[in-house]
């Protein structure tokens, strides 16, 4: 038996569609497609003052509080102020405040406007990879 | 809005705090189709129980979509596990379990542009479920490794012909995992950083 092979697409080709949504008719056990959940939708609107504007945050960007919430803070923000007394991720903020991740990064522009929070940026790949970088990253998987 | 008390909002467990020595983090994304074991593998080395992060996807996302839900359908939430691995006292290593279709990458800004690298997570009875994303991430430019993670009735399938399968290069590593064994797991992950290492060794002399 050999494994169905792979067709690699000539740069410029169009997309193929994409692939069709595996059809598990009357599955209504099923949690539903993967990624995707069944709950009802949320609706958002937490206002900012930025005028729309969202600092650059990536998932890993680890947030640090500089002070308490203070009175004049929302209860989204005086969470995530109180959340990250210590480092954590916007990642992890996302999961612990139940809320989506753009959603957390408004919050973390204003938060960061006003000096409340501080971010640390993540370490992205360069196109060079930085080999001290990746020695380290590989001690410690070792030590696992 | 409905928002919990924010006294009441759980936070990380004490033995789950970072130390306020952690300065920077990197990231890993572990990619595959439905069930190919991707938030088992996440488990399996992280040091915090796995956790979910949340993107909505809204009308924004529905052109990119031929299938997208019915037309009164406006938002879908798209859900994302991920875990956590300390490296020092000043950087740590998160992993990103995330769904191969490519329509829900977008919604996570810089998810793959700014990770070391991607493990693409096999099955081999389905194994065209993963052509698409292994695509993507040659175009991207992300580096990859591809992890057959073994379950016991799925065909086997030596790793020369997985290899003309899938279209790969001798230099990406391929090889068989059992990712519910966290040794298992790390070597997948030690695979990785020494391909990015022999990657890096690579540009640093040309």
């Amino acid at each position: 038996m050999t494994p169905p092979r792979r067709q690699r697409r000539s740069p410029g080709q169009d997309r193929p569609a994409a692939l069709p949504p595996s059809g598990r008719p009357g599955a209504s056990g099923a949690s539903g497609k993967e990624g995707e959940t069944r709950n009802p939708e949320r609706l958002f609107v937490i206002g900012g003052e930025g005028g729309g504007e969202r600092a650059d945050i990536d998932l890993v960007t680890l947030i640090v509080a500089r002070a308490d919430p203070p009175v004049s803070a929302t209860p989204e923000q005086a969470a995530l102020l109180r959340l990250c007394a210590a480092p954590l991720s916007v990642a992890e903020l996302s999961a612990y405040l139940s809320l989506p991740f753009s959603v957390v990064t408004v919050l973390l522009t204003d938060l960061l406007a006003t000096e409340l929070v501080h971010a640390r940026a993540p370490i992205v790949r360069q196109r060079v990879a930085d080999r001290n970088l990746l020695e380290a990253v590989m001690h410690g998987l070792q030590k696992l | 809005m409905d928002f919990k008390n924010s006294d009441t909002i759980p936070g990380p467990r004490t033995e789950d705090q970072l130390p306020h020595t952690a300065e920077a983090a990197v990231k890993i994304v572990i990619v595959g189709g439905f069930g190919v074991g991707k938030t088992t593998m996440v488990g399996s080395v992280s040091e915090i129980r796995p956790l979910t992060t949340e993107e909505t996807m809204t009308q924004a996302g529905i052109g990119v979509d031929d299938n997208f839900g019915s037309a009164s359908k406006t938002a879908t939430t798209v859900a994302m596990d991920f875990g956590r691995i300390t490296i020092t006292d000043q950087l740590v290593l998160y992993l990103f379990g995330t769904p191969g279709q490519e329509r829900f990458w977008f919604l996570w800004n810089g998810l793959f542009e700014g990770a070391l690298g991607a493990v693409v997570l096999v099955d081999t009875r389905r194994l065209e479920v993963s052509f698409d994303v292994m695509g993507r991430l040659e175009e991207r430019g992300v580096p990859f490794v591809v992890a057959v993670n073994s379950f016991p009735d799925a065909p086997r399938y030596p790793v020369a012909e997985l290899r003309t399968a899938l279209d790969l290069p001798e230099e990406i590593p391929i090889l068989d995992c059992d990712v519910r064994r966290r040794a298992s797991s790390r070597d997948v992950l030690m695979t990785l950083m020494r391909f990015l290492h022999a990657l890096a060794m690579k540009g640093a002399l040309t």
